[in-house]
């Protein structure tokens, strides 16, 4: 089981004390929340990628290869790389490139962006975003498994003796997720090809996520990559968190009654009984994640928002330093339930040394 | 017993877009019903009869043949080009000229041509009300075309909605309501979908 943290990159007025952090700040933020989610032990650490103010992350493997500078077991990820918008031959080719440097210590999560204006401005139609998602991603996969490429697509110019550099670490491309909330053909292109899936969990009822999760398992298990149980899915959560509960509510509602998404909206109460926020002590936090599986079944990532809605630099680290403290039993209790079969989260290591097994084996059989 | 379809094409233009949606449609519609026997009639070549009726308060022989055979029909399929936020005046005033008992509780399927595809609403906005008054009782999916959706790459949207909304006309001529309910159904043939395993295919 991995465990992780996952940034919008918001920059929020803190409505506590009224000021706004400049994008510098958060940006340098952003690299200490990071170092401190490798002190604690956490296993992942993924960045969005924004193209419009109030967020700062547009460039996330310049972040990524910074932090990756700075750390030392951290894997770094994205949440998430816009497939849509960004050229396949530029994604290719900048993430082998972090992957080079951080010694495969990275995988990215690849997502369509939903914000309508940032298409036009990269020369795309969202009305096509799918079938974006689709060809770019068809493309993405041969330019890091096929050392030369010959390509024709819809959005693109051709590709005629192409070789994206550098190849990929070992010859083993990044793992890559998908995320998806609504769109069932995203989950249908991880299922085809073994990738993993991921669904935010935050914001929504948890029941909203629950069919494209189990229709990926099922798909993953029709195109041949394992059974149901065995498809690679990551989920998120959010939580604020103090030793007495009462005091992470009293702490933390004036940050939610004006947060950007849900603010304006539901009580706190509601919020947090309706969806997967949790507001309360680390032992609350620590059983209501464990039910994630419960209701998803067992599964491979689990990613938290922990740095949004204008909260300080000091809170965001306390509240590492707090899962920190719960992190050993969270983990222990997923590996215990696991079931032998369900596959553990998949690193650089292990991705090589299956790929070695499974080329033994065919010269064996040769 | 044979389906008897008027299908009417308000559009004014010759060659009009509105007649190529109307007999788009007409054909769906005649697959879909199998045994249907389809009128199409075009309101331009009524103008004359149209406006004299507007003013003498009575519809000319030729009009009158085609109100008959509207009040006699199993349903109407109706097609208006959008000009103006609304549909064309003679086409109202074809409505105005007809018996205001004509078609209630008639099945009817609506569709527009406009412009642009800022005009997309106007089905909901315009004409629905109108058949609201008229008591007739219009299937759920309007179609709208735009110039958008006559290029190659909107086609397949288009026949989609047309083949959605003459099933829906089909299903109520049969009994069996619009056909229609919430799909939960996740569709694993759609040709996006299918792209995904066979790349040739996007």
């Amino acid at each position: 089981m991995q465990i992780g943290i996952f940034t919008v990159g918001d920059v929020t007025p803190d409505p506590v004390n009224g000021t706004t952090v400049t994008e510098h700040e958060r940006i340098k933020n952003t690299v200490e929340i990071a170092k401190k989610a490798d002190d604690i032990g956490l296993d992942v650490f993924a960045t969005g990628e924004h193209h419009n103010p109030p967020f700062v992350p547009s460039s996330p493997t310049t972040t990524l290869a910074y932090i990756g500078a700075q750390t030392k077991n951290l894997i770094l990820s994205t949440s998430t790389t816009l497939i849509t918008t960004n050229d396949p031959v530029k994604i290719a080719e900048d993430y082998a490139t972090l992957q080079h440097l951080v010694d495969g210590r990275m995988d990215l999560m690849l997502g369509r962006g939903n914000t309508a204006p940032v298409y036009p401005w990269f020369g795309k139609d969202i009305t096509k975003a799918v079938e974006l998602t689709i060809e770019n991603y068809q493309l993405l996969r041969k330019l890091w498994d096929e050392p030369v490429v010959n390509w024709e697509g819809k959005f693109r110019t051709p590709l005629q003796n192409f070789t994206a550099t550098p190849a990929p670490l070992d010859g083993v491309a990044p793992f890559v997720w998908h995320g998806s909330i609504r769109t069932p053909e995203v989950a249908e292109l991880a299922a085809y090809y073994g990738d993993g899936y991921f669904a935010n969990n935050i914001f929504w009822p948890k029941e909203h996520y629950i069919r494209l999760i189990n229709f990926y398992r099922q798909r993953y298990a029709h195109y041949g990559h394992g059974t149901a149980e065995q498809a690679i899915v990551g989920l998120g959560g959010q939580f604020f968190m103090r030793k007495n509960s009462q005091d992470a509510v009293n702490e933390f509602r004036p940050y939610f009654d004006v947060a950007p998404v849900y603010g304006h909206g539901p009580s706190l109460e509601d919020f947090t009984s309706q969806t997967p926020l949790t507001v309360g002590s680390p032992q609350q936090v620590l059983e209501r994640t464990l039910e994630f599986a419960d209701f998803f079944g067992d599964y491979q990532r689990q990613l938290f928002l922990v740095d949004h809605a204008g909260l300080p630099l000091k809170t965001v680290l306390e509240q590492l330093d707090l899962l920190g403290e719960i992190l050993p039993t969270m983990r222990e209790e997923f590996t215990k339930r696991r079931p032998a079969g369900v596959p553990d989260a998949p690193t650089h290591a292990a991705r090589v040394a299956a790929r070695d097994v499974a080329a033994t084996e065919q010269e064996v059989t040769r | 017993m044979t389906t008897r379809i008027v299908v009417i094409s308000a559009g004014l233009g010759e060659p009009s877009t509105t007649r190529m949606l109307a007999d788009k449609i007409a054909a769906s519609a005649s697959e879909a019903l199998g045994d249907a026997q389809l009128e199409i009639v075009t309101l331009r070549d009524l103008a004359h009869e149209i406006t004299d009726a507007s003013l003498t308060g009575f519809a000319a022989p030729r009009l009158q043949h085609v109100y008959d055979q509207v009040t006699a029909a199993d349903a109407l399929i109706v097609t208006v080009p959008i000009f103006k936020v609304a549909y064309p005046g003679l086409f109202k005033s074809f409505v105005d000229a007809m018996d205001s008992d004509a078609i209630i509780g008639k099945p009817v399927l609506l569709a527009a041509t406009g412009g642009t595809a800022r005009h997309s609403l106007a089905i909901e906005s315009s004409l629905r009300p109108l058949f609201a008054y008229l008591q007739a009782f219009v299937v759920p999916t309007g179609v709208f075309a735009s110039p958008h959706d006559w290029g190659s790459s909107g086609e397949n949207a288009l026949q989609r909605r047309i083949d959605r909304a003459t099933g829906e006309l089909a299903s109520v001529l049969r009994g069996g309501g619009t056909g229609r309910s919430r799909d939960e159904d996740i569709d694993l043939f759609s040709d996006t979908m299918l792209s995904i395993s066979n790349p040739d295919l996007r």
